[in-house]
């Protein structure tokens, strides 16, 4: 395939950016789109130009390293997946594919398609966790769960914290992420204990690193490639209010 | 041999530990505080032991080179973790864990390592699950297992296909509780370039600022490397691409032997390469072999639909080579058979280089439901690579390098050769020997950092308590630093046309043809030949664009592949020396007559420990006996 690609290119947080265009010949559709970036990397390598930054690690939708606005959605145009596990063959000859990092105000641009997503840490520093010291733990069988709940804890638990739902969000809200913690420890046993103290130190610290509010848009539901449902926004607002 | 000495506690094997701790010398916990510990790394070791030394009340500095602590490699683990827990009264025991592990490495390992790594598999489960990880559950609302290869019991623990993410996010919110409370500061982005040795003594680490270029100075009374393994050195792996091997190499070249280098574990269920840009090899989890068969045509270049070919027509050759244990043996004899049939000539697809995995007849006796609840989110994966549906079709698969049992030598505390400097998780040699068993990295990595460690540390810190806190201005410091500058700066100096990735591919290839799934003198040989002229060719022609002093993911990358080919050389030699195979390590010269790997114990039971001499000098071997007194050492055999 042929590949007009229009990149964003940023020296660093200071610099203005703006787009580039590259032409991209020999596009195989058995491509990943992070492979299409290598190629045109190693070209410009070899042309002794500046390669386009952008993390990645895992390369398998597991990690959460990789991100960015692919035609103006994060992750691409296809739900439920990573920019790592996009292919190729979900575009067509000749077509022009804009790519762009992560724009909110929480999450800086570092360079190129790279952004500063620490303010996600702080929020998990701040109560995304169980107090329990190594050694103190009760033998695993002695808390019983039901299925279901567990199963439920699970499929919240399976946030990457890749930041496309902030992304998605014309308020930059960070509520789907955060609800996914929450939600993941107010269905176990376990996390019950400090459900109070969690929830209000998250949502704090969420304040105050620069995420906006939740409007009930669901656009964050509609890009998350981990399908974090929006009812867990609602479950977080209701431990929320009832921690005070 | 006055090198190693493997501090093996005296008595019964059952009790070594236990005693071990009981005798242990201990810090104050006045004391603590005042001590500084760098840990390099964030996976399940790392985040492991950087929670449990700061719940002691260490002061800890944890590194790593992602933009968080959650994005380490063991995130991407999929299958499970073992625990010797026996819920299923299926017999099982940390006796029976620790054989299996034994027998599953080929009687290349250490048993009294082995058997504590077994023995505290269950404190593990047990922490994990206080934590928060939501493994998978019975309708009662115990915990479930599923058995894995290699083994004939239930134990191993699971999240559906992201175990390695559920215990990792649980490793990291500890990780995150000890950084609230100030015990730990997290220094993500940072990628070590050498440790500082002051009169011999592991005492900081050179680290490069990804971000900023920067190069910093760290310093501390012991130094731990958590920093994962190095099956990217066939560029092709199941890993995550970052993964590299350089902060073991640079530990190395300051005196910490390295042991087994050449122990790599190739993964038989891996989706083949789909194109020539191809950054990874994805794994597809060895638990889909409890319900997936594999098989080939009984024909050579039978190129009908998977489906459209007869039950008879049909060969299960893992059931027909070895009826015991089926699609279950382990993966190194899975992966050896998969490649003796597409070497053969019956692959499958358009490289041939491909087998089926099939799960037509599990979802006909069990439903569909009950396999997607088991492989869900395996089976979407497979198909948002491929684009093909494996509830309809076979999947296709093919070996790939995918864990490293070689690492820094370690004695029974996981202190390397270096005083005070430590290596846990998979960046060490000590619990796996010739070949990991499913699920038992895991459960190793975890035991390492969150229950290992953090008692063996004070043995060595509990004499350090009147060193006050190290100065990064001291020569030593200066010195390290000066050398790592000097490198990064003979990278961008070279001004060539070729791209670290590319030499990586082609390093990697070399690897994968002459140092993979077998091998043989005449290939060794003919490797080292090539690495030998690819390195000069990278020295000549590589090119770094940029500025060191800047974000350079090239200068990153140029900086790994370079101790790539210093490493590749060492892994090859490693392989030559032994004339056997074991496990993952098949010299073609050495096979019974049905081509299984033939041990030569008299010659051969030892650790392979790896002495840097200097550069351009051979290595100088160590070699460490290994007895087994709990265990008879015998043929193992799957058939
Ligand atoms: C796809 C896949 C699936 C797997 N599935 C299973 C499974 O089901 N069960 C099982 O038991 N095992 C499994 N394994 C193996 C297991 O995941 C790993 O062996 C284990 O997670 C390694 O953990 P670790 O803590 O040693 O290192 P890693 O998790 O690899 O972490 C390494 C850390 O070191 C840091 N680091 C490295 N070098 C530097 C440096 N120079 N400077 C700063 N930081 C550095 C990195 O940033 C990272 O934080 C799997 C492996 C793969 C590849
Ligand atoms: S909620 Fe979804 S989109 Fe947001 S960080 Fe988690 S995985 Fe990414
Ligand atoms: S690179 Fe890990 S999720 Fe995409």
């Amino acid at each position: 395939m042929k590949l007009t690609l229009k990149i964003w290119r940023q020296k660093n947080a200071r610099a203005k950016g703006n787009f580039e265009t590259y032409k991209m010949d020999n596009v195989s559709p058995k491509m990943a789109f992070l492979e299409m970036l290598d190629a045109l990397n190693k070209r410009l390598v070899e042309e002794d130009k500046d390669p386009v930054a952008f993390d990645h690690d895992c390369r398998e939708g597991i990690c959460g390293a990789c991100g960015m606005y692919i035609n103006g959605h994060p992750h691409g145009p296809i739900p439920a997946i990573t920019t790592c596990h996009l292919s190729m063959r979900y575009f067509k000859e000749g077509e022009t594919i804009w790519v762009e990092p992560w724009r909110a105000k929480s999450f800086p641009v570092i360079k190129d398609l790279i952004v500063d997503r620490t303010a996600f840490d702080k929020i998990q520093i701040a109560g995304g966790f169980i107090s329990v010291n190594t050694g103190a733990a009760p033998e695993a069988n002695s808390i019983l769960i039901q299925k279901k709940k567990s199963d439920d804890a699970f499929d919240s638990a399976i946030c990457i914290g890749c930041g496309a739902c902030v992304a998605a969000c014309k308020n930059a809200s960070a509520m789907l992420f955060v609800s996914a913690k929450i939600t993941q420890f107010a269905l176990l046993p376990q996390g019950r204990i400090e459900a109070k103290e969690r929830v209000r130190a998250m949502v704090e610290k969420m304040d105050e690193v620069g995420f906006g509010n939740c409007s009930n848009t669901g656009a964050c539901e509609a890009e998350c490639p981990k399908q974090i449902k929006l009812i867990s926004i609602a479950r977080l607002n209701r431990e929320f209010y009832k921690a005070f | 041999m006055g090198k190693l000495n493997s501090k093996i506690p005296e008595g019964p094997l059952a009790t070594k530990w236990t005693k071990y701790k009981a005798s242990v010398k201990l810090v104050n916990p006045a004391n603590k505080k005042k001590l500084e510990i760098i840990v390099i790394g964030t996976g399940l070791s790392g985040a492991g032991a950087s929670s449990a030394l700061g719940e002691l009340g260490y002061s800890v500095k944890t590194f790593c080179y992602q933009d968080s602590p959650r994005r380490a490699h063991s995130v991407a683990a999929q299958g499970g973790i073992n625990a010797a827990k026996n819920y299923q009264n299926d017999g099982d025991s940390t006796f029976r864990l620790f054989y299996d592990m034994i027998k599953g490495g080929d009687f290349r390992a250490r048993e009294a390592n082995v058997y504590r790594a077994a023995e505290v598999s269950n404190e593990v489960i047990d922490h994990y699950t206080a934590l928060g990880v939501p493994f998978a559950r019975d309708y009662g609302g115990t915990l479930d297992t599923r058995s894995f290869g290699g083994v004939q019991v239930s134990r191993t623990f699971y999240s559906k296909g992201q175990t390695g993410q559920q215990c990792l996010l649980g490793a990291y919110s500890s990780l995150n509780r000890q950084i609230k409370k100030g015990n730990v500061t997290m220094f993500p982005r940072r990628e070590m370039l050498d440790i500082v040795l002051i009169d011999g003594k592991a005492r900081g680490i050179i680290v490069r600022n990804l971000l900023t270029g920067e190069i910093e100075r760290h310093s501390a009374h012991a130094v731990v490397l958590a920093t994962g393994g190095y099956g990217t050195i066939y560029y092709l792996s199941t890993l995550a691409v970052n993964s590299n091997a350089s902060a073991a190499w640079k530990a190395h070249k300051k005196g910490a032997l390295f042991a087994n280098p050449s122990f790599i574990q190739i993964h038989p269920t891996c989706v083949p390469q789909l194109n020539e840009f191809q950054a990874k090899l994805t794994l597809m989890s060895e638990s889909l072999r409890n319900d997936g068969r594999v098989w080939v045509p009984k024909t050579k270049g039978d190129i009908r639909p998977a489906n459209e070919i007869p039950e008879e027509e049909r060969d299960y050759f893992l059931e027909r080579r070895y009826p015991t244990f089926g699609n279950l043996v382990p993966r190194d004899v899975a992966s050896r058979a998969a490649k003796e049939r597409c070497d053969a000539g019956f692959g499958i697809g358009e490289t041939g280089l491909a087998v089926n995995l099939d799960f037509r007849d599990s979802i006909k006796k069990q439903g569909k439901d009950i396999i997607e609840s088991k492989y869900g989110n395996l089976f979407d994966m497979y198909k948002t690579i491929t684009g093909i549906d494996s509830y309809i079709e076979p999947m296709r698969i093919y070996p790939a390098g995918h864990y490293t049992m070689g690492g820094l030598w370690v004695d029974y505390e996981l202190m390397t050769t270096i005083p005070g400097l430590y290596a846990i998780g998979e960046a060490n040699f000590s619990d796996h020997g010739a070949n990991r068993l499913g699920a038992a990295s895991l459960m190793q990595t975890s035991g390492d950092g969150y229950f290992i460690l953090p008692n063996t540390i004070s043995n060595y810190l509990a004499d350090e308590i009147r060193v006050p806190k190290i100065s990064t201005d001291k020569p030593e410091f200066e010195e390290t630093e000066k050398a790592v500058l000097e490198r990064l700066n003979k990278f961008i100096s070279i001004k060539g046309k070729q791209t670290a990735a590319s030499f990586h591919k082609r390093l990697g290839k070399i690897m994968w043809d002459y140092c993979g799934m077998v091998r043989n003198e005449e290939g060794l040989k003919k490797a080292l030949v090539l690495i030998k002229e690819l390195k000069d060719e990278f020295w000549r022609d590589l090119n770094v664009p940029g500025e060191f002093s800047e974000l350079n993911q090239e200068l990153e990358k140029a900086g790994r592949v370079a101790d790539y080919f210093e490493l590749s050389e060492l892994l090859v030699n490693d392989a030559l020396d032994r004339k056997e195979s074991c496990g993952a390590h098949f010299r073609e010269e050495y096979q019974t007559a049905d081509g299984e790997a033939l041990r030569n114990d008299e010659e051969f039971a030892y650790v392979a420990a790896w002495e840097y001499a200097g550069e351009g000098k051979p290595h100088i071997l160590h070699k460490e006996e290994l007895t087994f007194n709990e265990v008879e050492m015998k043929v193992r055999s799957y058939k």
